[in-house]
């Protein structure tokens, strides 16, 4: 009971991390991007190849991670992203889905479809029981690590300049610009970092999520669960909606396999026919 | 009276369009050997018309259509392994299911954003995506259901290897519903449909029911789906899991942006276009097939869609 509340914690911090840039950026520029689960696998290849192949320890293929996928996120969004954010929704569903499409058949290209295997360092593989508590030690590294971007986060976004640069350029972008504030720059930093952190999740995730070149079609309506149902307001609600996704979801599949995923869906749909904007919704900003 | 004239002429039929359906019934006794191809056309050419009555004009982007298709497809193969091998009635009853379940599902898509329009609309195809997995006692499970025999159409034509029976139902029923929906879309219930898509604030404002128009073209749509995964099954004989799949729904809305959105005559061009375009480059690279999908998605919406298909306004300036 406490292992499966555990791990569902875990599941959800992950999917948090993987799903806080997208949340922004849907807050910050009203961008359906579908394609978000692509800078995921990117960074989780970067860790399962540098591993791999060159034999590039762990903790240090991290950070390396997230900078590779923040790099590709700011020259995406630099040569791509950016004429597109004043048109329609659909041309955005368009042209993201065809962002995952290509990527999923460059990876099967350059890397092959079979699925990826993780070799985790010594130190983080065995498990410690507490009473009735089981936690595997890579869990609790994912929930440390993820807490601490977590704690990170909510730093930057509430105390430092750039946080409430960013919070007046996703209330009213026009009026942010009007008061000096560099908007294109905001928006440039803002995806690469997002992009970024889903490199990091996906890296810290190729483990326990499985990694494949099909990993953005299979999570993206993760993510995107994520988003919808805690809002873009702040990053409380999307870290709460991932918590409870993760914990509702492990604890589906594990007491009712037959059902798992079907529990999942219908949570969303229920709540977001109850609250159609999400939990957490901004009061009194541009919608 | 010239302004009646005027409006009255955009819902009149074509000089193009008779020869046009002409060249389609022509098409299974041209190019005998591409009746099965032709067939998927069709059906798939179906599925983009019922998308465009909900996407192109009532403007609900929707990423769960195959949801429809799905249930059509699974509708007609249940009723024909356990009711009655007649494709007619099962086609009808294939389309009374998924109204049934568009009908309940309009109900998810009146409130809300895009955003949160796209997760319900996935989540309902996924929904039944999951269930048509894990009931394997009712729907076969991964393994699909198969082996089905259906009886011959109109009692005398006996499904053959070779589709041409399958193009001519499949085209036949495309062009029966075609008609509905050219109906639907020209009248008043159509214009109300086309205010509602343009500004929903202003058109309840002039007294529109907004929501009930939404839920009838929304089942309407769904029965159209319905229709064309019934086909689908009756024509192929089986129904898998690859019916409820999320591609499915993201290559009709491919093919409907392909072909034109809020035309009908888009979806049915979408879907020649699409569908050739596939057999053509699954020939050369089956495996990296959606490489190339993706690139043409990509550089259709960056270099918008007028732009790319008419390519003597490359040198006009904008």
């Amino acid at each position: 009971m406490l292992t499966i509340l555990f791990d569902g914690i875990a599941y959800g911090m992950l999917l948090f991390v993987l799903a806080v840039g997208l949340a922004v950026t849907m807050g910050l520029m009203n961008f359906i991007n579908l394609a978000h689960g692509a800078f995921a696998m990117a960074g989780g290849y970067i860790t399962v190849l540098l591993m791999q192949r060159a034999d590039v320890p762990f903790l240090v293929c991290l950070p390396l991670a997230f900078i590779g996928s923040a790099l590709l996120g700011a020259v995406c969004e630099r040569t791509l992203y950016r004429p597109l954010y004043r048109k329609t929704h659909l041309d955005q569903v368009l042209f993201s889905i065809g962002l995952v499409f290509m990527a999923v058949a460059a990876v099967d290209y350059y890397v092959g479809s079979t699925q990826q295997i993780m070799q985790l360092p010594e130190w983080l593989k065995g498990r410690t029981e507490i009473g009735s508590l089981g936690m595997g030690h890579y869990r609790l590294f994912i929930i440390a690590v993820c807490a601490a971007l977590t704690v990170g986060l909510q730093f930057v976004l509430a105390r430092t300049r750039f946080g409430s640069r960013l919070r007046a350029a996703v209330d009213d972008q026009r009026v942010a610009a009007g008061m000096g504030i560099n908007v294109n720059l905001v928006f440039l930093s803002t995806f690469a970092f997002g992009s970024g952190l889903a490199g990091l999740g996906g890296a810290l995730g190729a483990e326990v999520l499985g990694l494949d070149p099909s990993f953005p079609l299979k999570f993206m309506i993760y993510f995107l669960i994520v988003v919808a149902v805690g809002g873009t307001s702040s990053i409380t609600g999307p870290l709460l909606a991932a918590l409870l996704l993760g914990v509702a979801d492990v604890a589906g599949k594990y007491y009712i396999p037959k059902m798992g995923a079907f529990i999942v869906y219908s949570l969303m749909i229920v709540i977001l026919l109850w609250k159609p904007n999400g939990l957490f919704v901004r009061q009194g900003g541009k919608t | 009276m010239s302004a009646q004239t005027d409006l009255l002429r955009t819902s009149r039929i074509k000089a193009w369009e008779p020869p046009v359906w002409l060249l389609a019934f022509a098409s299974p006794l041209l190019f005998p050997s591409h009746a099965l191809i032709i067939n998927e056309i069709a059906i798939v050419g179906l599925f983009a018309v019922s998308l465009d009555l909900v996407l192109g004009y009532s403007g609900i982007v929707s990423l769960g259509h195959a949801a429809f298709f799905g249930l059509g497809a699974y509708a007609s193969a249940l009723f024909c392994k356990h009711v009655n091998p007649d494709p007619h009635l099962g086609l009808l009853v294939s389309m009374g299911a998924a109204a049934l379940l568009g009908c309940a599902a309009s109900f998810t898509v009146l409130r809300g954003s895009d955003l949160t329009r796209l997760m319900v609309t996935l989540g309902i195809a996924l929904i039944l995506l999951e269930l048509a997995n894990k009931l394997d006692w009712l729907t076969g499970g991964i393994d699909g259901i198969q082996g089905l025999m259906f009886a011959p159409v109109l009692g005398r034509f006996e499904f053959d290897l070779a589709g041409r029976t399958a193009s001519y139902y499949s085209i036949t029923v495309l062009l029966v519903l075609f008609v509905v929906a050219r109906r639907i879309v020209h009248s008043p219930f159509g214009a109300t449909l086309k205010a509602i898509r343009d500004n929903r604030l202003r058109a309840m404002a002039i007294g529109i029911p907004v929501h009930a128009r939404l839920i009838a073209i929304y089942t309407v749509a769904a029965a159209m789906a319905g229709a064309a995964g019934a086909l689908f099954t009756q024509t192929s004989g089986f129904a898998s899991l690859d019916v409820f799949e999320f591609h499915r729904s993201a290559d009709t809305l491919l093919m409907l942006v392909i072909g034109g959105v809020g035309w009908l005559y888009g979806g049915i061009a979408g879907a020649v276009v699409f569908k050739l375009m596939q057999d053509w480059i699954s020939g050369i690279t089956q495996q990296y097939w959606g490489f190339w999908l993706g690139l043409f998605l990509v550089v259709l919406v960056l270099v918008g869609r007028d732009r790319l298909l008419k390519p003597w306004t490359w040198w006009r300036k904008a």
